[in-house]
């Protein structure tokens, strides 16, 4: 990390900045990796209900499609199963650095993980337009075998799939289901494996 | 169940498919009693439409029984329905505002990085319209899956016959809200290009709104005859000049507001083009816009122009200089369906607005490809189509 404070000429967000300096102003705590992913999404909720169902990690999995499975270890750890290609799953420990209540939620992967991550989520009131939510991840794409694997998903997928994964999070929120436009049980059985 | 699949260009098919089942909470699932063919669905069977594949379930333009609900529907079995083709959540920003169109929850999430491709902002999805604009399965078979049952589906008084509510599902929607966004004032003359459905729905749509005249082009005579019928003059653009004649009729000032409901049909849209134009990044002309293009023209100056008609991408030759100069204003957008289903049922049931009128064909479903083939063939004698399960 550099010392020096970054500054731009304008108010445009770090995600959207050209050159590669946007990770150290992120305001992340233990910074892991070096591939940023930031995506935003406006949720007509209040900003308590879309923070409080976000912070109960265990409902992540409904809305996030590579997430396998997350256990909550105590309140600031837990331990994520995710997808990745070729019926193969990564996982780690994951500590929150950082959290602020209805405001953010900082986290960095413990040592040991198959894939290194950091990232935070932001949420802030929009008054009438409900929360703004706001998520920031940084990954450290691996080495070897494994780690080929996972980095052709993580190099090519993960703003898609952030930015998918709070579609869906806004659609629960604000619809109570997420669409699908299956119509058998079976399809949607297919679609969501 | 039996349901018209979309195979190819010039191949549709009545296949034995499985039936829906009801997925999420707020779906039902609803047994069709009508469903026509639309003027949109000849691009499919054109085969015009990118992301359509094999089997997929056609047909936007639909109504029925409810046969099941889920927890959260508000609708009850036995009850009919005629559906919105727009697929829209009610709770979302654009649904507040009625925007419905825009819906940012209709479309799967999966589904919408093409429309933020295309478009900056993905749209609602649509029933039986390509993967675009969701994959959902559409309503030309017995059975259909309707997602958010509890704001679509308008409930359909006993007694009042599919036929005079069917088109409450796009197309009567789609004719008003071309005249509503004309802004039109009592005494103005309006100009409508295309006599399809939408062009003879914004006629008689645009008198309701106190139009003093309205003139009506297209080169269909059946379809002319048509709008004469509602009270229109005509132009026969194949054999007058369309710019002249307007000028002419209006004294030379030009029809104060303008309706282009021809849009893509007459002149060919590949959206495949578009996207591959999009990913060369040429920007090179791609919708070719005559009729919007003669409506800016000949619009008076500080005139309204309202354009219903669909255009999926990028075009050149847009008279942009026209249009700046003379200080006009542009509404257009897919038919907020859900919004304006409630006054025109009242409107149907009132007698104010005539529906049956349009109806050419009524078939059953089984005979659905002879009726695409028959539609795509002949727009002189067929105006409309209107598919019943169970007709023979
Ligand atoms: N905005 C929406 O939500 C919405 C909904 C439904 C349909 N649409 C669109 O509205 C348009 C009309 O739909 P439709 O079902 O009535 O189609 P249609 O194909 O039945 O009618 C179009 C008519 O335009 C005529 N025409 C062709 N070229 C012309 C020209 N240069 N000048 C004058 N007339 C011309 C054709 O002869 C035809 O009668 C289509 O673009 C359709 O996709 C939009
Ligand atoms: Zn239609
Ligand atoms: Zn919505």
């Amino acid at each position: 990390m550099s010392d020096d404070p970054i500054v731009h000429g304008d108010d445009a967000p770090p995600s959207s900045w050209k050159k590669g300096d946007a990770p150290d102003a992120m305001g992340i705590g233990d910074t892991k990796g070096d591939s940023i992913v930031g995506r935003t999404v406006t949720i007509n909720r209040p900003v308590g209900e879309v923070f409080a169902y976000f912070r109960d990690f265990t409902n992540l999995p409904t809305f996030m499609e590579n997430v396998v499975s997350i256990e909550v270890l105590d309140e600031a750890r837990s331990h994520w199963v995710v997808k990745a290609p070729a019926g193969r799953t990564v996982e780690w420990d994951a500590r929150i650095t950082d959290e602020a209540q209805d405001r953010f939620i900082a986290w960095t992967s413990e040592p040991g993980a198959d894939v290194a991550n950091s990232g935070r989520v932001d949420f802030q009131d929009a008054g009438a337009r409900g929360t703004v939510v706001t998520a920031t991840i940084l990954y450290d794409p691996p080495g070897g075998i494994v780690g080929k694997i996972v980095a052709k998903m993580f190099q090519r997928e993960p703003a898609i799939q952030a930015r998918r994964d709070l579609r869906r999070f806004k659609q629960l929120m604000e619809t109570g289901e997420i669409a699908t436009s299956a119509y058998t049980a079976r399809q949607l059985e297919e679609e969501t494996n | 169940m039996r349901a018209l699949a979309w195979h190819g260009r010039h191949d549709v098919r009545v296949d034995t498919v499985d039936d829906p089942e009801i997925l999420n909470p707020r779906d039902c699932i609803i047994k069709v009693t009508s469903t026509a063919i639309c003027g949109s669905d000849l691009h499919l069977y054109d085969g015009y439409i990118p992301t359509m594949k094999a089997g997929d379930i056609l047909g936007h333009e639909f109504m029925g029984e409810v046969v099941e609900t889920g927890p959260k529907s508000t609708l009850q079995k036995g009850q009919r329905v005629v559906v919105p083709f727009t697929i829209a959540c009610g709770s979302c920003y654009h649904c507040g505002k009625h925007q419905y169109s825009a819906c940012d929850n209709g479309n799967p999430a999966d589904n919408q990085d093409i429309g933020m491709e295309l478009y900056g902002q993905p749209m609602s999805g649509l029933f039986g319209y390509s993967h675009l604009t969701g994959g959902y399965a559409g309503g030309q078979a017995e059975y259909v899956r309707v997602p958010f049952s509890d704001v679509g589906p308008i409930v359909i008084p006993d007694g009042v016959d599919d036929d005079t509510v069917l088109f409450l599902s796009d197309i009567l929607p789609t004719g008003w809200m071309a005249a509503e966004n004309a802004d039109i004032e009592p005494g103005d003359t309006v100009a409508v290009w295309g006599c399809g459905p939408v062009g003879l729905f914004a006629v008689q749509s645009a008198f309701l709104m106190g139009a003093a005249r309205v003139i009506a082009i297209d080169h269909f005579p059946k379809r002319l005859e048509l709008a004469k019928k509602f009270g229109a003059e005509t132009i026969n653009y194949e054999e007058s000049a369309v710019y002249e004649a307007l000028m002419t009729m209006t004294g030379g000032i030009g029809p104060d507001a303008v309706i282009d409901s021809v849009g893509l049909e007459a002149h060919g849209f590949f959206v495949d083009n578009v996207i591959d134009q999009i990913k060369k990044s040429t920007f090179l002309g791609t919708d070719r816009i005559h009729s919007i293009r003669q409506a800016i023209v000949a619009c008076r100056k500080g005139g309204r122009v309202s354009m219903p008609a669909v255009y999926g991408g990028i075009v050149d030759k847009f008279p942009l200089g026209a249009f700046m100069e003379k200080g006009l204003t542009l509404k257009t957008g897919q038919t907020h369906v859900q919004h304006y289903m409630p006054a025109l049922l009242n409107a149907i049931m009132e007698g104010k607005i005539d529906t049956t009128f349009l109806i050419s064909h009524r078939m059953d479903l089984e005979d659905a490809p002879k009726g695409y083939k028959m539609f795509h063939d002949d727009q002189n004698e067929v105006t409309k189509i209107v598919l019943k399960p169970g007709f023979n």
